[in-house]
């Protein structure tokens, strides 16, 4: 319970409906209902800020056991020794029927409200019903000042035309746009819109709410909350804290901060994954600009019940779709974004198919290049989609347009395409499109294959040692792929290339030892003239001068056998085991012979 | 396969070309795994780096019949060694300017670079290279008239 002065309180005891509780002097009455268990109802009562008593319907009627008696608001009476309160007394219950009733005469449909009026047993309230939605509580004001700090909402106006607003009726420059009123207000008469642009609201891919603390995703690992600064309250105005505040086990730390941990290890896998096209500039399936355009993961989010709708398949306007469109090859197998193909977006095209049949009854259409059914059961499963009545087209979809006046194409999308098979143009009618966006390299797979000396390809996969006798391992000696960061695959692919790379890894780590090349650089002792050319030029700082003998020496366990320091010796001295001068001037002379 | 050049314009040039095991040998596999065909004149011979070019295998080749070298190596800051190809850098204006001090047409030296990933500009490069060759001819010692401009050697662009 949260104690006024901050210091320790004298405890008191108190009597509620007969059941003592000991509290802290001063606390309030209703904090102490609440402890017990005693439902009070409230309206304009937050924990984290000053009680104000606004609302009056949380009155209780208040004895001292001697014949004083009084309805006083619980929310912001504090506790005396001896104090008795009463909360079910048909005084009490009479007065906060009264107070409903005045409050109804202002805003009487408010589901909140009429729900409150129906305990009470209210059936019509006595001053009239007026059709406000704002009960003048005030809450966002004291939320805005105490916890937000921005102080962007105040009462105006006096009397009748009193009202909660920003200064001037404008929008504020000191909102943050946190959304914290509208969180708070018990009536919903606030509401988040956006204005100059600027986001009110967090998504979880732009599919449903999220707040500023918050889990990526349920299944997420490691499985805790995060926060986002950028739109945490605390994080912009120092305030609130009400986080740290509510956790039992006090995990909140608002002072951690990003940290680079080294480890030594032996062996590195690289399963660093994909990043997911972004199909914006395919200006011509009008992706972020058409409604219910989505994209394949946006999809995938929004099927999976721990997603942003519970795994319903809505448009944004919360109905069902009855048609669904599912263009393939989105920046895949295109000469101006990715020539290559993703290879999972036939089947999981395939696998929508069957998912919105199942939930939804809905017509699919797929536009496709080529079925690309290749796995192991796959054609199987296409065979099934094509007898559940799933509708495949041949033909890559060429554009999404908004259907035009044709009144039973209202408000739907048109995909046009030309079907291959029929050798005809067609324009299908859907409700929503699906996006088969391509998987490409992440953005910084470039820099991360410069960091471990591997390479990448033009696409920005990285390469491994041999397409076929190297599936796993690359041209660096420790470092293994695995997934989606070495070509676009399937899970399957990924599990399998995964596994063969854990064991690569334990291979090396197991031995314990590695296996040197025999190529490496050696200096011929009676030779070296001790000039410390090569000493500079070694990468790997493997050439070492030994000060007695006044000569270079090589370690040949550091000595990667670039050869560098062959070709610059002067004096020759330095012999490149396996790529040795006689060898290479011999090869020129096979050549040339 | 040039022994038949008779003519002028029959002349198969004989190219050596040194390709650094990481990136332009690995090109060079990815060309022929892709089927991409070049003129068979260059011969290859694999180093580990291009750092591990002497500039006494570029001599030793012309002086043993060769009609240019071609020496391919990671693209810089790509170097499977972190910097050798930045030793070659360094090394082959050096290596055209003696080139040209023995008579021979610097153009006939040249460094290029080739990733692993890059089979199609392996194709390129060699093609490219192979025709600068053969439109210079047979390397005929002595028969690069010097001049002092003409010692301006070609850099490689990084």
């Amino acid at each position: 319970m949260k104690s006024q002065n901050g210091d320790k309180q004298a405890l008191v005891t108190i009597e509620i409906d007969g059941q003592k509780i000991e509290v802290e002097d001063g606390s309030y009455v209703l904090q102490a209902a609440q402890a017990l268990g005693i439902e009070i109802p409230t309206l304009c009562y937050f924990p984290f800020t000053t009680p104000y008593a606004a609302c009056r319907v949380c009155v209780v009627e208040a004895r001292d056991g001697k014949g004083w008696s009084k309805v006083v608001t619980s929310c912001n009476y504090p506790a005396w020794d001896g104090l008795q309160i009463l909360t079910d007394t048909p005084r009490v219950l009479n007065a906060r029927r009264t107070n409903l009733e005045l409050l109804m005469s202002r805003c009487a449909e408010l589901p909140v409200l009429r729900n409150l009026a129906g305990k009470l047993g209210i059936e019509e309230p006595r001053w009239g019903t007026g059709e406000d939605s704002c009960i003048l509580c005030g809450l966002c004001v004291r939320v805005c000042e105490e916890i937000v700090g921005a102080s962007a909402l105040t009462f105006a106006s006096r009397g009748g035309a009193r009202n909660v607003t920003t200064p001037f009726h404008e929008v504020s420059d000191d909102c943050i746009l946190c959304g914290s009123c509208a969180s708070v207000c018990p009536t919903g008469h606030i509401r988040l819109e956006d204005q100059d642009g600027k986001k009110v609201n967090l998504r979880e891919l732009q599919l449903g709410p999220n707040s500023a603390i918050t889990m990526p995703f349920r299944q997420a690992v490691p499985n805790v909350p995060y926060i986002n600064t950028e739109h945490c309250i605390h994080f912009q105005t120092d305030n609130c804290g009400i986080c740290a505040e509510v956790c039992p086990k006090e995990c909140i730390d608002y002072e951690q901060k990003d940290s680079t941990e080294e480890f030594e290890v032996g062996a590195i896998v690289m399963a660093t994954g994909f990043a997911d096209f972004d199909p914006t500039p395919l200006k011509q399936y009008g992706y972020g600009a058409l409604p219910n355009v989505i994209s394949s993961i946006e999809f995938e989010r929004m099927n999976n019940a721990a997603g942003s709708t519970g795994g319903k398949i809505l448009m944004e306007n919360g109905e069902t779709p009855g048609r669904i469109g599912i263009l393939h090859c989105v920046g895949s197998r295109d000469d101006d974004h990715h020539k290559y193909c993703s290879r999972v977006c036939c089947m999981y095209a395939l696998k929508f198919a069957h998912l919105i049949k199942e939930k939804t009854g809905a017509d699919v259409y797929q536009f496709y290049i080529d079925m690309r059914s290749f796995g192991k059961g796959y054609e199987e499963f296409y065979q099934r989609i094509l007898d559940e009545g799933g509708n495949v087209i041949r033909g890559k979809g060429a554009e999404v347009v908004p259907a035009s006046n044709k009144k039973k194409h209202e408000g739907h999308l048109i995909i046009k395409c030309e079907d291959t098979l029929i050798g005809r143009y067609r324009e299908v009618p859907v409700d929503m499109v699906v996006l088969c966006t391509a998987l490409e390299a992440r953005a910084d797979a470039k820099e991360m294959a410069r960091k471990l000396n591997i390479s990448t390809g033009a696409d920005g996969w990285f390469i491994e040692q041999h397409p076929k006798l190297g599936p796993v391992q690359t041209a660096t000696e420790g470092v293994f792929l695995a997934g989606t960061c070495q070509g676009a695959k399937d899970i399957p692919d990924t599990v399998a290339q995964g596994g063969a790379a854990a064991a690569q890894a334990m291979k090396l780590l197991c031995k314990g030892e590695i296996m040197m090349d025999a190529t490496y650089a050696e200096i011929q002792e009676e030779y070296c003239s001790g000039c410390r050319i090569c000493n500079d030029l070694c990468p790997y700082h493997a050439i070492e001068f030994n000060d007695e003998k006044c000569i270079s020496v090589v370690n040949s366990a550091l000595c990667k056998a670039c050869g560098t320091c062959v070709a610059a010796c002067p004096a020759g001295a330095i012999t490149g085991r396996h790529f040795t001068d006689e060898q290479i001037y011999t090869q020129i002379e096979g050549m040339l012979a | 396969m040039s022994g038949e050049a008779k003519s002028e314009s029959k002349f198969e040039p004989k190219i050596i070309g040194f390709l650094c095991n990481w990136c332009s040998y690995t090109g060079a596999d990815l060309a022929g795994t892709a089927r991409l065909q070049y003129p068979p004149n260059m011969m290859a011979i694999r180093v580990m780096c291009s750092g591990r070019v002497d500039p006494g295998f570029i001599l030793d080749a012309f002086s043993k019949g060769a009609d240019g070298v071609l020496v391919c190596g990671c693209h810089p800051g790509d170097c499977h060694y972190i910097e050798g190809n930045y030793k070659c850098m360094r090394r082959m204006p050096l290596t055209q300017k003696i080139v040209a001090d023995f008579g021979i047409d610097p153009k006939r030296v040249r460094l290029e670079w080739v990733s692993a990933s890059e089979g199609a500009r392996f194709q390129e490069v060699v093609t490219e290279f192979t025709e600068q060759i053969r439109a210079l001819g047979p390397l005929q010692l002595r028969d690069y008239k010097f001049e002092p401009e003409a010692r301006e050697v070609h850099h490689v662009e990084a």
